[in-house]
């Protein structure tokens, strides 16, 4: 019998063999997210998407028995990984739905490691424990209805008064798991900078109301988040960091592994489209033996695994320690992008039925517009890059 | 409590297998992976050890190849450790020479209960179990979906068409469970992470004292002569409803005898 020519059918899902990049552990972390997003949240998530719920209760425990809160950091009941594995959990939850990324790397990169990076022992040995269980939440609160990517402009204040205690007043917008939160890291114009604090969502003056009437990223909580006369004791700083770099160092952590996440939205999406092009009949033959469906299909194919290797790559470099913040915006901008584009193809091979929350692109493609514009904006990466090949500042 | 569950490493079922016209049995020189219906026997030792407030589940394998992810997975989930059995003399092992293999592994380990799948997802002949029994002398109760441990004795469920029987058993005893019983867990990060250091032992069927020609084709002696494709299921008969389809369907099923 002829042997077909190159790459057998089934490295159609990993046609230039990136799995070979990967140690045996990494690939079995990996396969075990993935099943578990196969097995618990692909059945389920287009009608969360439909309904615009977000289970958090349930996933949430499963998330923290899979061990993947704040997974890279170490100690306080995290499991202390490399930076690779946790790009991988990243991959593997938003090939599920980037909602379900998204709060699993709020939780881990914008509330967990805030605390870990620059809170007192009391703060992490309060929360990071649970929250690495899965049995709190948290959110991060820096964006304001006026301050979204100049976030230095943002207007919400803290005051000491002279009993120690900081009064905490303002508003911030489109925060990821606010309504849901135990714990709000919220940043705060200061006397003394920029400063985090860790707020527990039942004080006093706290309130979070969910974001309605979204067309992206429905399976997941966005919330604003209001503080009128929000009383905190003084222990409630983080005080290891008084600048923008404590907001700004969490985002690298957390566009770090939307580098990953993009890539698995992207893969899911070519994977829908090749399973649908192979079965769906036009003409009297399947669709995927057009010469156009098939430029389309390999062009996915393509950019999917273009994308894999370079969130490989930084990967490596981040746990070398050697991975600079615009070479993160590199991963961010240009695999969200790609996926962004990929979904949006994708979309349309599967035709009528490819506008349904049935198939997986739709969502995505909806999905990846809010990551588009989160985490720093396209544009927004497009200058720090900028900047970091010409030394020029074209912010203003 | 020490709990010995046995795990098969099978093909993956998602990747269709092939047969070795020679030999007439499945190839097994893909990468294997652990049986689905052992990951059940997994969880259910990891639950009687967490019940029992101390003990562990050690795990035993015959393989070929030495392979060893399925048995890491296993270990992921929270074994403490394992045993594999591999070497070449073992190929061509029929289901009573691989309860032997298996039984010479287990007995060195003197558990307390050994835990095994009602039938594998691959060979099913849904006998090593049962074997491995008779071979160490122990009761046996099979189609096990629960088990409770009461001092030095079990009681357990045991499926049946109608329901349930309850079957009081002395330990030690060897249990088959049946398939979706419990909810095997996911391995964690922690646990892929430990499992990589968990003890390992790699033994050959001579070291459990098989001779060569005892084991395999030669201990066996079994042939597969023939295999036949499975034959192809005839088209249904459509009834159209003309108002009347419901007397066709009632005759239909007088015809078979069901009602
Ligand atoms: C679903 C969702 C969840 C979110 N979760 C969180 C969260 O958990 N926590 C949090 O703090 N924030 C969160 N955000 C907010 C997010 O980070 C901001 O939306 C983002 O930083 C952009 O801010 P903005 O929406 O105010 O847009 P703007 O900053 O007003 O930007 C509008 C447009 O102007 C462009 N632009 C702005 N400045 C420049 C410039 N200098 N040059 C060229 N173009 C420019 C932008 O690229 C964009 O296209 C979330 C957003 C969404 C949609
Ligand atoms: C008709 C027939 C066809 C066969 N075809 C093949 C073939 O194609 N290729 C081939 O290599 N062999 C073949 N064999 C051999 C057969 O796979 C082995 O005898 C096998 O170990 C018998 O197991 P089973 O899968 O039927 O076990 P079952 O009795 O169905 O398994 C029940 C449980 O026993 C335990 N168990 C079984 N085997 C092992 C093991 N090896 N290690 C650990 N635990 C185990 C598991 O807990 C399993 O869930 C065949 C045997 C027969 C009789």
């Amino acid at each position: 019998m002829a042997q077909p020519l190159g790459p057998k059918a089934e490295d159609a899902l990993d046609f230039l063999a990136t799995d070979s990049l990967l140690t045996e552990d990494e690939v079995m972390l990996r396969d075990t997210v993935r099943r578990y997003v196969e097995e618990q949240i692909n059945p389920y998530v287009g009608e969360w998407f439909d309904e615009g719920i977000f289970p958090h209760e349930e996933i949430a425990k499963a998330i923290g028995q899979l061990g993947l809160f704040g997974m890279h950091l170490e100690g306080y009941g995290c499991a202390g990984s490399s930076a690779m594995m946790y790009g991988l959990a990243c991959m593997e939850t938003e090939a599920g739905d980037s909602g379900l990324r998204s709060f699993v790397s709020v939780q881990g990169s914008l509330a967990m490691f805030p605390i870990w990076a620059y809170g007192s022992e009391e703060q992490k040995q309060e929360w990071l424990p649970r929250m690495a269980a899965g049995e709190a939440i948290g959110c991060f609160g820096l964006t304001e209805p006026d301050s979204g990517s100049d976030p230095s402009s943002m207007r919400t204040n803290a005051k000491q008064d002279p009993g120690g205690d900081w009064v905490l007043n303002g508003a911030k917008m489109w925060i990821t798991n606010g309504s849901i939160a135990d714990v709000a890291v919220v940043w705060a114009r200061t006397d003394e900078g920029i400063r985090g604090f860790v707020v527990p969502t039942d004080t006093e003056g706290f309130s979070a109301p969910k974001i309605e009437r979204k067309v992206s990223l429905r399976a997941s909580v966005t919330s604003e988040l209001i503080m009128d006369d929000v009383r905190l004791p003084a222990a409630a700083v983080l005080p290891g960091v008084s600048s923008m770099r404590g907001p700004l160092s969490c985002l690298n952590e957390a566009r770090f592994g939307i580098s990953f996440g993009a890539v698995g939205a992207a893969r899911s999406c070519y994977e829908a489209a090749l399973e649908y092009a192979g079965s769906r009949e036009q003409f009297g033959v399947p669709i995927s033996s057009f010469q156009l469906t098939q430029q389309r299909l390999v062009d996915f194919m393509t950019r999917v695994q273009q994308g894999t290797l370079v969130a490989y790559h930084l990967g490596r470099l981040k746990d070398q320690g050697v991975l600079g913040p615009a070479q993160v915006s590199f991963g961010k901008r240009q695999n969200v992008r790609m996926a962004l584009e990929v979904a949006r193809e994708a979309r349309s091979v599967l035709g009528a039925n490819g506008i349904t929350t049935e198939y997986a692109p739709a969502r995505h493609m909806n999905n990846l517009e809010s990551v588009y514009t989160y985490e720093g904006t396209n544009e927004i990466h497009t200058l720090m890059m900028g900047q970091a090949i010409t030394g020029q500042n074209a912010f203003t | 409590m020490k709990v010995v569950v046995c795990v098969k490493q099978i093909p993956d079922p998602a990747d269709p297998g092939a047969l070795d016209p020679e030999t007439r049995t499945l190839k097994r020189d893909v990468k294997l992976i652990l049986d689905e219906s052992d990951s059940y026997g997994v969880e259910m030792g990891l639950q009687l050890v967490d019940n029992a407030g101390g003990g562990e589940v050690t795990l035993v394998s015959m393989a070929p190849n030495n392979e060893q992810s399925g048995l890491r997975t296993a270990l992921a989930m929270g074994a403490a450790s394992a045993t594999l059995i591999s070497d070449t003399e073992l190929i061509g092992s029929d289901a009573l020479t691989t309860a032997k293999v298996l039984a010479a592994a287990i007995k060195d380990q003197e558990p307390d209960l050994v835990i095994a799948g009602s039938e594998s997802s691959d060979g099913y002949t849904g006998t090593v179990p049962e074997m491995i029994a008779a071979v160490l002398d122990l009761p046996s109760v099979t189609a096990a979906k629960s088990i409770e441990v009461g001092g030095d004795a079990i009681q357990v469920q045991r499926q049946t068409d109608a329901g349930y029987d309850v079957v009081d058993c002395p330990l030690p005893a060897v249990i088959s469970v049946t398939a979706g019983v419990v909810e095997p867990r996911y391995p964690s990060f922690k646990g892929i992470m430990a499992a990589k250091s968990k003890p390992l032992d790699e033994k050959s069927s001579a070291d459990l004292g098989f001779a060569a020609d005892a084991v395999g084709w030669a201990g066996s002696g079994q042939e597969i002569v023939d295999v036949a494709e499975a034959p192809q299921r005839e088209a249904g008969e459509v009834i159209e409803d003309d108002g009347e389809a419901h007397l066709k369907i009632v005759e239909f099923l007088e015809n078979l005898k069901v009602i």
